[in-house]
């Protein structure tokens, strides 16, 4: 099974690379100017999202180092519990929406310190790549246009996101016989 | 809403700090934090730069149109009111693609130059559009058919099967998708029924 998805990540991209300029030179393209031009529009785009993913680093690492965080972690645990999300997991659940790199870390340790193969293992990796880090992608995507009022983006974002954590633990429980 | 988690999230944040006597933390913290996200932007800026450079080539080619086109069925009831060779559909087509073979780095440039062309449809500039929430709850439930890093990372653990959780991915990531969408469309209706 690692074989083939190994196998097809890693012919996805030069694939997609060899054929999309390949197939503009038939259609007569001028492959280069269009390429240049795309790629200009890209380095704007990204220099203007960089103040929107500042602010909410900063707001969250502020968060995550006062420890307002564990308290918060403390208080939602008795809520989580009966969801089938035990309390090893709680913080990989509060942090996947606001941070990829810090959920990402705390999954990885959970790898390490339960195995992968294991309940929470398994709950991790499904918790972790099930969703995205809502936060980073509300506030990158609606900063880079300009956008104040998000509407109901934000409680809508995250009851997607609780709802991916218990049908997470759901499918691992029913897929794996715990 | 994003105003008040914001201010929240810093006020919260230096409060409890303060009464736990960390407070020199929430300095180190916010230089370490805007550090990191200059150097998240600056992670993703060559492959921004490269595969919006090659989109454009398959636009120009009119390849981005016909997968569009393939895809209309479904956007045009996930995105009623766009017009049908709107480059917006392009770009959100390039950005579901992206996302569904895993190919993060691919994705979020084609998500940017998605919300651009809805702000361009946009009435009112400062407020979301309809089309736009619909848009960030697929991106934010992350829809991903190979999640190819985690299972490299499950493999480096020493996972006997490390792609085996790729059957309760795809369950949770429909179960959060089935969600977010259903929400969004209940809480459409309402908005605009409190606003008339």
């Amino acid at each position: 099974m690692t074989s083939w998805v190994d196998y097809l990540a890693a012919v996805t991209i030069p694939s997609f690379l060899a054929f999309i300029p390949l197939y503009g030179l038939c259609k007569r393209v001028d492959v280069f100017a269009s390429f240049i031009e795309g790629a200009t529009e890209g380095l704007t785009l990204a220099a203007r999202t960089i103040p929107y993913v500042v602010a909410i680093f900063v707001a969250i690492g502020i968060f995550r180092a006062s420890g307002a965080l564990d308290i918060l972690a403390g208080l939602l645990r008795p809520a989580l519990d009966p969801l089938g999300l035990p309390g090893e997991i709680l913080p990989l659940a509060i942090v996947r929406p606001l941070s990829g790199s810090g959920s990402f870390a705390l999954m990885a340790e959970l790898l390490e310190r339960f195995g992968p193969d294991s309940y929470i293992g398994r709950l991790a990796s499904t918790m972790q790549a099930s969703t995205d880090t809502t936060f980073y992608v509300l506030s990158l995507y609606f900063g880079s246009v300009g956008i104040l009022s998000t509407r109901h983006a934000v409680p809508v974002g995250l009851t997607a996101d609780i709802a991916g954590f218990v049908a997470s633990a759901l499918a691992v429980k029913l897929f794996f016989g715990y | 809403m994003l105003n008040a988690i914001w201010v929240g999230l810093i006020v919260i944040g230096v409060v409890v700090a303060a009464a736990r006597g960390r407070i020199d933390a929430v300095t180190q913290a916010s230089m370490d934090s805007a550090e990191l996200a200059v150097k998240t932007v600056i992670g993703f800026l060559g492959a921004m730069v490269f595969w919006l450079g090659l989109a454009k080539v398959a636009e120009d080619a009119g390849l981005v149109q016909a997968l569009a086109r393939w895809m209309r069925p479904l956007l045009g009831r996930l995105f009623p009111g766009i017009p049908r060779d709107h480059p917006a559909l392009g770009a959100i087509t390039m950005n579901i693609s992206a996302n569904l073979l895993g190919l993060g780095s691919a994705a979020t440039p084609f998500g940017l130059k998605a919300m651009q062309h809805l702000q361009d449809i946009n009435p009112r500039k400062d407020t979301a559009s309809d089309h736009m929430v619909t848009f960030l709850v697929l991106n934010t439930s992350g829809a991903t058919l190979i999640p190819a890093f985690i299972i490299g990372l499950r493999a480096q653990y020493g996972s006997a099967n490390p792609a085996e959780i790729m059957v309760t991915v795809l369950a949770a990531t429909f179960a959060s998708t089935v969600v977010g969408l259903t929400l969004d469309a209940v809480l459409r209706r309402r908005g605009k029924r409190g606003a008339a």
